[in-house]
């Protein structure tokens, strides 16, 4: 984006050919850069007070001990590491994040082909359709899914027993409780793969697929020479953004099983919030949230320079 | 090429054609048969909420019906106990006044800065582009902690108008980056007439761009009410009692008192919760796609 920010004062310099207008012009440019600050600092205020302070002030916080009195360097950060607590919610969160993502492009994949197949007509009704799990809130349809892993009334396992297999303990057992609350991200997440998806397929020129066609080329051969390599971009922008906000979801866990049983369901959002605000220690819980940091530098790196790079193929 | 040689590739051409429309017959009906089978899997919850909310207390309890269908008559009993009963409705209008002026608020500042940002250009302002983008990608998780040090200070700790001191971070960055790319858009010669005429930079703004990127700015309207109605991370933090609560957080937590879990009263406010964004989906699809799409197809 940022190297396609425009300026049309050349072309504008060239109307000014007497010296008094010319003079007026600059005066004129000045003073539009000044406006043009102006009209920025409403954002560049809540940026800087909301987003940039917090974050560094959390980096500070988190070097600090839990009465926030003594400042204790990186104690908090090695209490941390040394915990098998720890240690367990950094595998989930990994697990969580890279199968969900994993899954969700996927299945998004997957649908905005099927989606795509169909006679144009039909299309606009099918994304409508697909798209609701996004449109929830993720909060309240988490709520819906608790209801259907509820232990005793379980919608799941009524049919599961009546077609004579045994009942599953969803939210109960620690294993089936991370495959849960996956299944429910992946069950939210997955329609916006398909809309991004289903938006690059559109992009993609119907010629190059006529011409693989009169070359004889199989379904599979157009979607592994043409499809992929046009979208390669576009999905890795979505993978990464959504790995980003898959690393750092909070509403799932948080509302299903609010980290148990064992802690074997937290991920670093929840955990941070079960130390930072239900337990008190806001520089343990900072601790905790910043560890999310590396992986969402690492992801927000490479969507920009994929942005970019579309920014400059669409031209 | 010869009368006779046409007339022997007719036929072959026609088989050819023919089999090319009984594959493209087959892959339709497999793209239903799998598209019925993926829509099942995406629509079973809001299903059985529905379903659930319109059950009798006593059929939501009794274990031996079949859950997935209404079978003791449809009652609207839960909505009636939800809306009477419960601080349900305070919940409500404490998120129709968070949303509403948060919507204004990032509109405000987010217009501006992309019309500064897209169309004019100052030290800095490539730079500054770039930022937003980053600070979008900042996942809320990552801020609550200091965040809330940070409201605690203000004094707005437990009080709604917090939310809207706070919200405008989840929101503004994404408004902004997609407004830069809606008015970009916009041809370059439009502003320079506008300029010949006599037109000031506010006369400019009002006259021409927000007229001609409606459609940006509606989209981006609607990201923002989507966001701050559906915002979990900063309530759940930073609000602990019942009025000033908003809807997400006070249906999963408020409306749960004691052991015996109301699913009937809980589903049926969890759909009423629910409805506004759905509604707005339902009616502008087209813009809210266009919102979804545009942060990474738009440059």
């Amino acid at each position: 984006m940022a190297d396609t920010v425009q300026t049309w004062s050349p072309g504008l310099q060239g109307v000014g050919l007497q010296s008094s207008t010319s003079r007026n012009l600059r005066l004129f440019m000045r003073r539009r850069s000044t406006i043009a600050f102006l009209m920025c600092l409403p954002l560049i205020v809540i940026i800087v007070s909301l987003v940039l302070y917090p974050a560094c002030y959390s980096i500070y916080l988190s070097m600090l001990n839990k009465a926030q009195t003594r400042f204790i360097g990186l104690d908090n950060f090695r209490f941390l590491l040394s915990r098998d607590v720890f240690l367990m919610v950094m595998e989930q969160t990994a697990i969580f994040a890279l199968s969900a993502v994993f899954f969700k492009a996927l299945i998004g994949l997957i649908t905005a082909h099927l989606i795509n197949n169909l006679p144009v007509k039909g299309q606009r009704k099918w994304r409508g359709m697909l798209l609701v799990p996004w449109v929830i809130p993720l909060a309240l349809s988490s709520l819906g899914w608790w209801w259907l892993f509820d232990p005793t009334h379980s919608a799941f396992n009524y049919v599961l027993s009546s077609l004579g297999f045994e009942e599953v303990p969803w939210l109960s057992s620690p294993y089936w409780a991370r495959f849960s609350v996956i299944l429910v991200n992946v069950w939210y997440g997955a329609p916006f793969f398909l809309i991004m998806y289903l938006a690059a397929l559109k992009s993609v020129p119907e010629q190059l697929y006529e011409a693989a066609s009169i070359d004889g080329a199989s379904a599979w051969q157009k979607f592994v020479h043409i499809t992929l390599p046009m979208m390669r971009n576009i999905i890795a922008i979505t993978v990464l953004f959504s790995l980003i906000v898959t690393f750092a979801n909070f509403d799932i866990v948080q509302i299903m099983t609010a980290g148990g049983p064992r802690n074997m369901t937290h991920v670093f959002a929840t955990y941070s919030f079960m130390l930072g605000i239900r337990s008190g220690d806001l520089p343990l819980g900072a601790a905790t949230s910043l560890f999310m940091f590396p992986i969402l530098a690492f992801a927000a790196i490479f969507i920009l320079r994929g942005v970019r790079k579309r920014g400059r193929e669409i031209g | 090429m010869s009368t006779a040689a046409v007339a022997a590739a007719a036929p072959r051409r026609l088989s050819v054609r023919s089999s090319l429309s009984r594959n493209r017959r087959w892959a339709l009906i497999t793209s239903y048969v799998f598209l019925v089978i993926f829509a099942i899997f995406f629509l079973i919850p809001p299903y059985y909420m529905v379903v659930t909310a319109l059950k009798s207390d006593a059929e939501v309890a009794h274990m031996a019906t079949n859950p997935w269908i209404v079978a003791d008559g449809f009652t609207l009993d839960q909505f009636k106990i939800l809306l009477t009963q419960t601080d349900f409705l305070i919940f409500f209008k404490n998120t129709v006044i968070v949303t509403v002026s948060v919507v204004a608020i990032t509109m405000v500042v987010s217009v501006l800065a992309a019309f500064s940002l897209g169309r004019m250009k100052f030290w800095g302002s490539s730079i500054l582009a770039t930022g937003i983008f980053l600070t979008y990608l900042v996942p809320d998780t990552l801020l609550f902690i200091p965040l809330f040090q940070i409201v605690k200070a203000v004094g707005l700790l437990n009080n709604y108008w917090g939310m809207i001191l706070v919200y405008p971070t989840l929101t503004v960055p994404f408004c902004t980056w997609i407004m830069i790319g809606y008015f970009q858009s916009i041809p370059k010669e439009l502003d320079e007439a506008a300029l010949i005429d006599g037109a000031g930079h506010m006369q400019m703004l009002t006259k021409i761009f927000i007229p001609v990127a409606l459609p940006g700015i509606i989209a981006a309207m609607i990201f923002a009410f989507t966001v701050s109605w559906a915002a979990f991370v900063y309530p759940m933090a930073f609000l602990y009692s019942a009025d000033q609560q908003v809807l997400t957080v006070g249906t999963v937590t408020s409306l749960i008192r004691g052991d015996v879990y109301k699913w009937g009263m809980l589903m049926a406010g969890a759909l009423m919760a629910a409805a506004p964004p759905l509604v707005i989906y339902a009616f502008l699809m087209d813009y809210y796609i266009a919102g979804l799409t545009a942060g990474a197809t738009k440059g």
